[in-house]
Parts: C-alpha cells; structure tokens; sequence
C-alpha cells in the first residue's frame, strides 16, 4: 500500500463526502489541507539519493495485457505532486461557493485534483492516462453550470478537443506498447525505458508505406508515427500551436479554481509526459527529422499567440491566451534534448503553474467586485485596493520572467539550453539557436501585454463608484502571497527543487 | 435426445411453455408471470456457473459450447432477465396501447416472448452449422416480430412493426440465398465441413463463393445494424416499446456479432480470399462508425440518439471483426459487447422511468433531473460517459481493446476514424448530461418516483459498469 495512494484517496473521499452532504467547503479545504500535508510528508520521507521510483506499490490489473494500477514517485513526479496540491488548496481557499449546488461545484474541484495527482503518481502509462481523462467531466460542468460569458461554447469546445486529443494520445501509447517485443510488452514506464535502453524498444521498426489506388505518397517509419502520434497528442492537451484555440476561450469562461487547476495543474500533464515518455525513450534519429516543424510550431505559440496575447481587451482572455504562450518555452526546452533544456522544461512546469494559478486567483476576485475584466471600465483600482494591486504587481512581474522570480530562473535554463542544443554547425547557427534568438522576444511580448494589463486596471483615473471597494479578503490575500512567496523561493534558490528533477530526467 | 434435453435452451423453453400455460389457464397475475420468468432465468444463469454438469454432446460441428458460446449463453440469459425487469416498470404505459377491456390483456405474451427469443438467441450463438444459424435466427426474428408491434394502438409501434418484419424478411431472403450458394459449391452445410472442404474448391469458384458470402454478410449487416443496411434501426428502434427496444440493441446485435465471426472464419483460411473480406470489413467498419456518429449528432429524441450510437458501436465493433489477424480481436469484442449490455440497458432502464412521468422519450425531457432525481440522473450520467468511452467505465476498456487489435493487425485508417468519431460521441452523449444539469427543471414539474428494486438495478449496473473499467479481468477471463 503505497502513501501515494492517500493522496488520490483523499480527494475523491471529500468530493464524495461533499456530495453526501456535509459542509462542502468545509470537507473540500479539509481534504486540500491533508493532501498538502501528506505530500509534505511524503516529500520528507524521500530519498533523494536513490534513483528510480520510490514509495511503489502495484495491483496487476490486466496481467494478459501488461498493465497493473502501479503507483510510484520519484524526483520530478514528487515536484509535480507538489504543486498539485499546493494549486488545489489556494484554488478551493479561494473559491467562492456558488448559489446552487455548491456541494457539486467542490466535488468537481477535487476531481480534477485527483486526477492530476492520479496521472502524476502513476508509474503505469495506462492509468497515467486515464486519470488525466478522469477530470475531463467534472471540468466540462465547471465550465458548463457556473463559468461565466459564452460558458456552453467554451464548455463543449474543451471537453471535445480534449477528448480527441486523448484519444489521438492514447492510440500514440498503444502504438509504443506493440512497438515492444512479443511476450514483454508491458504498460509499466520502468519497463518501457527499460526496452529503450536495452534498443528492444524499436528492434522491428519497419517503413509503413501510405497508398492510394496504387500511388505511395507516403513512407514513414512506424516509430516515426507514434513519435509524432504522442508529440500531437500531448500536444494538443497542452495547447501547442496550432492546437491551442480550445485553451483562452475555456480559461476566460471557468469559474477562477477550475481555471487555477486546470492551467496550473492539469495542463502539465501533457509536459509531463513528454519528459517521461518521450524524451527518455525515442533515439535522436527518430525525433531529429521533425525538430524544425515541432520547432516553427513552438515559435507559433511564442510570438503569434504572444502577439494575439496583445491584442486582447479583456483581462480573462489574455491569461488564457498568456498561458498559451507560455507553453512555447517549455517545449523550447524539451526539444533541446540536453540536461539543463529539459531541467528548465520541468521547473517552468512548476514556476509557470503556481504563477498563473495566482493571475487567475487575482483576476476571479476582480471579476467578483467590479462585475466586469474589460480593460476600458478599469483603471485606478490601485487607489481603492492597494494590496490587491501589489499581489497582482508581483504575479505580473513573475508571469514576464522578472530576475527573483522561478519563472525567470527556469527560462534562462531552457534558453541555455536550447542554445547549446542539436548539431554544431561550422557555417553560422542552427536551428536550434535561431529559434532560441526569436524565442527570447517572447520575453518583451509578456512584459508589454502583462505590464499594459496592470496599467489599465490598476493605475489612471478611479471611478466614483469603485471608490469604496473592499481590498482582498485575508483568506485568499493569504493563499495568493503563499504562492507568490514559493516563486520567490524557487526564484532564489532553483537547486531546491532542481536537485529533485535532474537526477529524475537523467537517469539512463 | 439426453444431451438435448439436459442443454440450457430446453430448460429455457420449457420455462417459457410453463408460464404459457400459467398465463392462459389460471388467473396468475401478470406481474407474478414476469418475476416468475426472472427468478428462473436468473436460477439457469446461475447455474451456468456450477461445473460438473454433464457436457452437452452434439454432434460435431452443429453445436459449440467453446468459452466464447457459454459467455454469450450467459449474455443472453443476463439481458433477457433485464429485460423483463425493464418491461415490468414498462408495463403501466405498455397497457394503454393495447385495445382491450379485459385489464392486463397482452402484458403476459409481452413478459413471455423475450424468454423464447432468448433460447433462439442461445442456440444462435453456439451454432455451429449453417440450418442451425437459420433455424435459430428465425425463432428469434419471430419473436421480435411480435414484440415490435405490440403496442396495437401506438402509430409508431405498427410502422415500427410493418418496417422490421419487412425489412426482416428481406434479409432472411438473403441469407438463405447466401447460404444456398455457399452450400451448392461446397456440399457441406456445417462451418466445420466447409473449412475442410475449402481448399480444394477450385480456384474458379472462388467469385461464386464471395457471392455467396457475400449475401450472408449483407443479412448479417441487418441483424448488426451495419452501415448500408441500418435504415431500418432509427424508425424501428424509436417505435418499439422500450424493453424491446433495448432487447433489440444489445441481445440481436450481439447474436449478430458472433454469427459474423463464426461465419467469416472458415473462410479466411483461403489464401487470396482472406485479403477480400477484410477490405470488405474495412470499408462496412469506416461507412458504420462515420453514419452512425454524424447522424447521431443533431438527434434530438433519446430513443433515436441511442439507435444511431447503437450503429455507432456496431462501428467500433467491426473494427475488431475487420482486425481478425490479431489473436486479441475475439475478446475484445466479446468484452466489448458484455460492456455495450451495461450501459445500454442503464440507460434504457433510466429512459423507461424517465418517459413513464413525462410521456415523452426528447432529450428535453431529461432537463433538470439531477434536481428530480438525483439517482436517474447520476444513473444516466454513468451510462452516458460509459458509451462514450471515459477512463473508468468499461466502454473505455472496450474501446482500448478493439484499439488494440487494429493497431496490431495494422487497421491505421479505421483507428484513425476511431479516434475522430469518439470526439464526436462526447458531444452527442454529453448532450444529454448537459440537459440533465445544466438546463433548469420544467416549472411545477413533479419529482419521479424510483421503486426500489430500480434502485437497486441502476446500482448494480453502474457498479458492472465502473468495476470492469478499473478491473476488466475477470470479464476477460471468461473470454478466453
């Protein structure tokens, strides 16, 4: 019995005692408590030295088909696990309880927690992916009974998406698992970078010709498809461009905790598992062909959703499109395929979770004083709610990357590492330096649109009517400067949690 | 003539004598007959599962008792057990279609005939023999029948009634055209004989025996609501009562399923025959899963959205037929259909009670039941994410497993289609979701009353239904 097993067990055990009918916020703050609590625990019983998954325990599910409800942690799962709970408690701390069926609204919240808790502690691919989809439905109600403006667009347009993309992910697994030799073929992620290493992995790899009425337009190696059938996959469920359109429009249209877990915490799934199933599987001649069409796809998320991130009015959308952008650096630094790109990958993972958790947080609060997140009816708000403006400083500023902050720390790793990354070439860059000297424009993108967006709303004229507003709440002023003061200590000192993530990512 | 009497359809149909008889001749009460009929069959199902019963003996190659035939005996007797249940909380509306002043008149042929239909069923899916598929698919065809049109006062049931047995007929004009061509090349009547006897067939006969073929898959396409041959299943489905239509959806079609693979086998040992069928397979499978998904998408009636995700499954279930080079296509459609049972029947039983307070089966109807009953709506919400294949349901594992065996026999483009067409099944199930909690309750609409042996069927259901999606094992195990 492992104590991860706790950590999904509790969530799903206060989402039900919630809709039994005890005090929901009560059994959903309780619940959060005693995960973070648990995971803290969990944190110091680990032992950092040792390489490999810790804390295992296994339930052989489907032993004909090699799947088994494995359960596990090592480095980088126990940081992702971190900040699961950490986002699930300041999202239902901050949640305002809806005027109908609270006790379902913090149901759903959990939900979503346990599955993206379930996804990150599962060292089994199958049950990785099915918590992920776990929180699918709760996410479609969310959105669907208590978001806000076109609510039902947004609603069926995630749940859509994202139920393609899974599946597109899933037939990606399958394909990886018969890509295994008869008789081993296992779901287990230990066995599977097992294979890899041992070169088992990809041993038959045959050309799959594509034809039509005799005419072969295309011939592509079967590890090259399911290379790009996980990369589209993950892809699509973390808003890679051009598959990003499901992402602002569903962010703006939750209710802020849905928002908070779904861009801080669930979004990282697909990130994650590139780092576990991709990165340490696939041999560099497999991934290198697609490099320059996955590396103008990133550049797509950085600058063009960058510039759209602009052109926004409204506070709601350019977070949801901001985290869009966001994605871009991450996946900068996965592609670079090198210790210190892929390290940076993972700590933004974390730096850029807890950040827009806090955006969001912030801009729910907003929305529930002045009714409105178009930036032409703001303006001076500062004046009125001083401490709502300096949290909503300081999570701007972490948001662009400022130095201090674990955002920044985490770039400069993916841009140093992306720049080291591919082949040397003799005659000038390649094309991992070219893009990484695009990419770092991102950096002025985020600070025009973020440092615009606290002008607008915090600084000019104040209204008459907003004069009296009431500043942020203790509660939620707490959990918010919680989040904030983690960047602030990740910021300053990244080896806290780096040495908790490289010896996971380097493992052979 | 021992082994015949001691073989499960006779004990099937001597019970359905029984209550025939009980029906006619003494004043039982209507309802006493069905739970009479459900505590019988749910004895026979039991009693499957003791071994040391005496092996059947048939002679061989008429009649199978391979794991794969006993699973779907047990299918049989499981969804005519629900759907007597179904068709008792039925009963009320059922009554006021049925011109009659004598009270109850029709309710005892309505609770009986499923039990003949599903000893046909039983015999359907361990036959063996082609006279014996006929023979059997007839008892059952005639059954169904009756039990369309039932409802003599209800429009709907009659064109419902009318478009199946004609419709009916037809394809059992081409079955036995088939089998009539099938039998006149190769002189044997029994799959076990015709795969002796194929490979000596000269190779000139081989497009008479495609034709052949051919014309037994086209009659099967009826039974398995496979596109071109559905356009009976949304009329027949809307117009039928209730637990005959459910009966319809997981008892015929499953029959279907294992005829289609029994029949298909012993001609895939023909080298160059092989390659046929499938492309065949292929291209019902593509037609199947893009008709019934698209089509599926704008209904606004629950009884006619189920019939065209009922053509949608058969989509997904041809996909493992066409997959027959992988060794794991067989239980994966057998684990496939023991799921489609689950949540079809949920989401039936749900519909019956559902349409029994507000006399219409619309998707409107469903507005607001999570206030009115919390237990209908999370019973549908169950059935409904099941069907559309969501982790922890067993609709999901059926998916990955049928997924599964089309990747390994290289079904690219049917897994490809799979995959698009499951993102359209999340909008046309969830639409029903989202009338269930998103959209307000009807003004002054009354709260549904749920009996508590619904309750406690919905309850078993949904824990079939989540138990085998998080532990699939032991259906597996029975498959194999």
């Amino acid at each position: 019995m492992s104590p991860l097993l706790c950590l999904i067990l509790l969530p799903i055990a206060g989402a039900a005692l919630a809709v039994a009918g005890f005090p929901a916020r009560k059994m959903a703050i309780t619940a959060a408590v005693l995960n973070l609590v648990a995971c803290v625990a969990i944190l110091g019983f680990f032992q950092p030295d040792k390489t490999g998954y810790q804390f295992l325990s296994s339930f052989p599910v489907l032993p004909s088909l090699g799947i088994s409800f494995t359960l596990g942690a090592d480095g980088l799962s126990l940081v992702m696990l971190l900040l699961s709970t950490v986002v699930t408690l300041a999202a239902v701390t901050v949640a305002r309880a809806p005027q109908s069926n609270a006790h379902w609204f913090y149901a759903s919240l959990l939900f979503i927690s346990a599955g993206a808790i379930g996804a990150f502690a599962s060292v089994d691919v199958f049950f990785f992916y099915m918590f992920h989809e776990l929180a699918l439905i709760p996410t479609f109600l969310l959105i669907g009974i208590w978001g806000s403006g076109d609510r039902q667009t947004a609603a069926w347009k995630v749940t859509i998406y994202l139920a393609f993309g899974s599946f597109v992910l899933l037939i990606g697994l399958i394909g990886l698992y018969l890509a295994m030799p008869v008789g081993a073929r296992s779901f287990d992620m230990r066995a599977i970078a097992e294979h890899a290493q041992l070169g088992t992995l990809f041993a038959h790899d045959t050309v799959h010709s594509f034809s039509l009425f005799g005419f072969e337009y295309l011939s592509i190696n079967h590890s090259q498809i399911i290379y790009l059938l996980l990369f589209l996959g993950f892809g699509v469920l973390v808003s890679l461009f051009p598959f990003h359109t499901w992402a602002p429009q569903a962010y703006a249209s939750a209710p802020a905790p849905a928002a908070m877990l779904h861009a801080g915490v669930l979004k990282k799934f697909g990130l994650y598992g590139i780092l576990r199933l991709v990165t340490p599987i696939f041999p560099p001649h497999i991934a290198a062909p697609f490099n320059t069409l996955l590396l103008v796809l990133l550049l797509g998320n950085i600058l063009y959703v960058g510039l759209v991130t602009i052109s926004q009015r409204k506070l709601d959308l350019m977070l949801g499109y901001s985290s869009v952008m966001h994605m871009g650096y991450i996946f900068l630094g996965i592609l670079s395929w090198n210790a210190l790109g892929l390290t940076g990958a993972a700590f933004m993972l974390v730096a850029h979770g807890l950040s827009i958790a806090a955006l969001f947080a912030l801009s729910g609060e907003l929305r529930e004083r002045t009714g409105t997140l178009d930036f032409s009816e703001l303006g001076g708000l500062a004046k009125a709610m001083p401490t709502f403006g300096l949290l909503f400083g300081f999570a701007a500023m972490a948001s662009i990357g400022l130095p201090g902050f674990a955002n920044f720390a985490g770039e400069l790793m993916v841009f140093f590492g992306a720049f080291s990354a591919g082949v040397r070439s003799n005659t000038g860059f390649n094309e991992f330096q070219i893009a990484t000297a695009i990419g770092v424009w991102g950096v002025v993108i985020s600070a025009v649109y973020m440092l615009r967006a606290y002008r607008r709303i915090f600084m000019g004229p104040l209204v008459e009517r907003r004069k009296s507003l009431a500043d942020i709440a203790p509660l939620p002023k707490f959990c918010i400067a919680g989040l904030i003061l983690l960047l602030l200590i990740a910021g300053f000192c990244p080896q806290l949690l780096v040495q908790y993530i490289l010896p996971a990512l380097t493992r052979p | 003539m021992k082994a015949f009497l001691l073989s499960p359809e006779f004990k099937v149909v001597t019970l359905g004598i029984v209550l025939l008889m009980l029906d006619s001749f003494t004043n039982t009460k209507k309802r006493h007959i069905a739970w009479t009929g459900m505590v019988g069959l749910t004895v026979l199902l039991g009693l499957s599962f003791f071994p040391g019963l005496p092996e059947v003996a048939f002679p061989r190659g008429f009649y199978l008792t391979d794991p794969m035939a006993i699973f779907f005996k047990r299918y049989m007797l499981l969804s005519t057990i629900l759907v007597i249940a179904l068709a008792l909380d039925y009963a009320q509306v059922y009554e006021e279609f049925i011109p009659s002043g004598r009270p109850g008149a029709g309710l005892g042929e309505f609770f009986i005939l499923p039990i003949f239909a599903c000893a046909g069923l039983m015999w359907l899916v361990s036959a063996a023999d082609f006279i014996m598929i006929f023979v059997s698919l007839e008892l059952v065809t005639m059954c169904f029948y009756v039990l369309v049109a039932s409802m003599r006062k209800n429009l709907h049931s009659l064109e419902a009634g009318v478009k199946y047995l004609i419709l009916g007929a037809l394809s059992t004009g081409f079955l036995v055209y088939g089998i009539t061509w099938i039998t006149g090349l190769t002189g044997r009547t029994s799959l076990d004989g015709i795969r002796d006897v194929l490979p000596i067939v000269p190779q000139g006969y081989q497009v008479a025996l495609m034709f052949g073929l051919g014309l037994v898959l086209v009659a099967l396409g009826f039974k398995v609501a496979a596109v071109p041959f559905q356009f009976w299943v949304p009329d027949v489905y809307q117009g039928a009562p209730t637990p005959v239509t459910a009966y319809l959806s997981v008892a015929s079609k499953a029959a279907g399923f294992v005829v289609l693979m029994r029949v298909i086998e012993p001609f895939l040992i023909v080298p160059g025959l092989e390659h046929k069928i499938i492309s065949v397979l292929t291209i019902l499978a593509a037609l199947t899963l893009i008709y019934g998904n698209l089509a599926a998408l704008p209904q606004i009636n629950l009884k006619r959205l189920l019939a065209y995700s009922s053509i949608a499954h058969a989509g997904y279930l041809l996909i493992g037929v066409a997959s027959v080079g992988a060794d794991t296509s067989g239980p994966a459609i057998g684990f496939y259909l023991g799921g489609y049972l689950l949540m079809t029947f949920l989401a039936f039983l749900v519909l019956v009670h559902v349409g029994r307070v507000t006399g219409g089966d619309e998707i409107s109807d469903f507005n607001g039941l999570g206030r009115r009953s919390p237990v209908l709506a999370l019973g549908m919400l169950i059935a409904m994410l099941s069907l559309a294949g969501l982790p922890f349901t067993v609709g999901f594992f059926g998916k990955f497993l049928i997924f599964e065996a089309a990747m390994q026999s290289q079904q690219y483009l049917l897994v490809a289609l799979g995959a698009v067409t499951v993102a359209c099944g999340f909008y046309y199930y969830l639409k029903v979701v989202r009338a269930m909690y998103w959209q307000p309750v009807v003004a002054d609409a009354p709260a549904i009353p749920v009996p508590a042996f619904t309750k406690l069927l919905i309850a078993l259901l949904s824990a079939g239904i989540i138990i085998f999606g998080i532990y699939p094992q032991p259906l597996l195990a029975m498959l194999r």
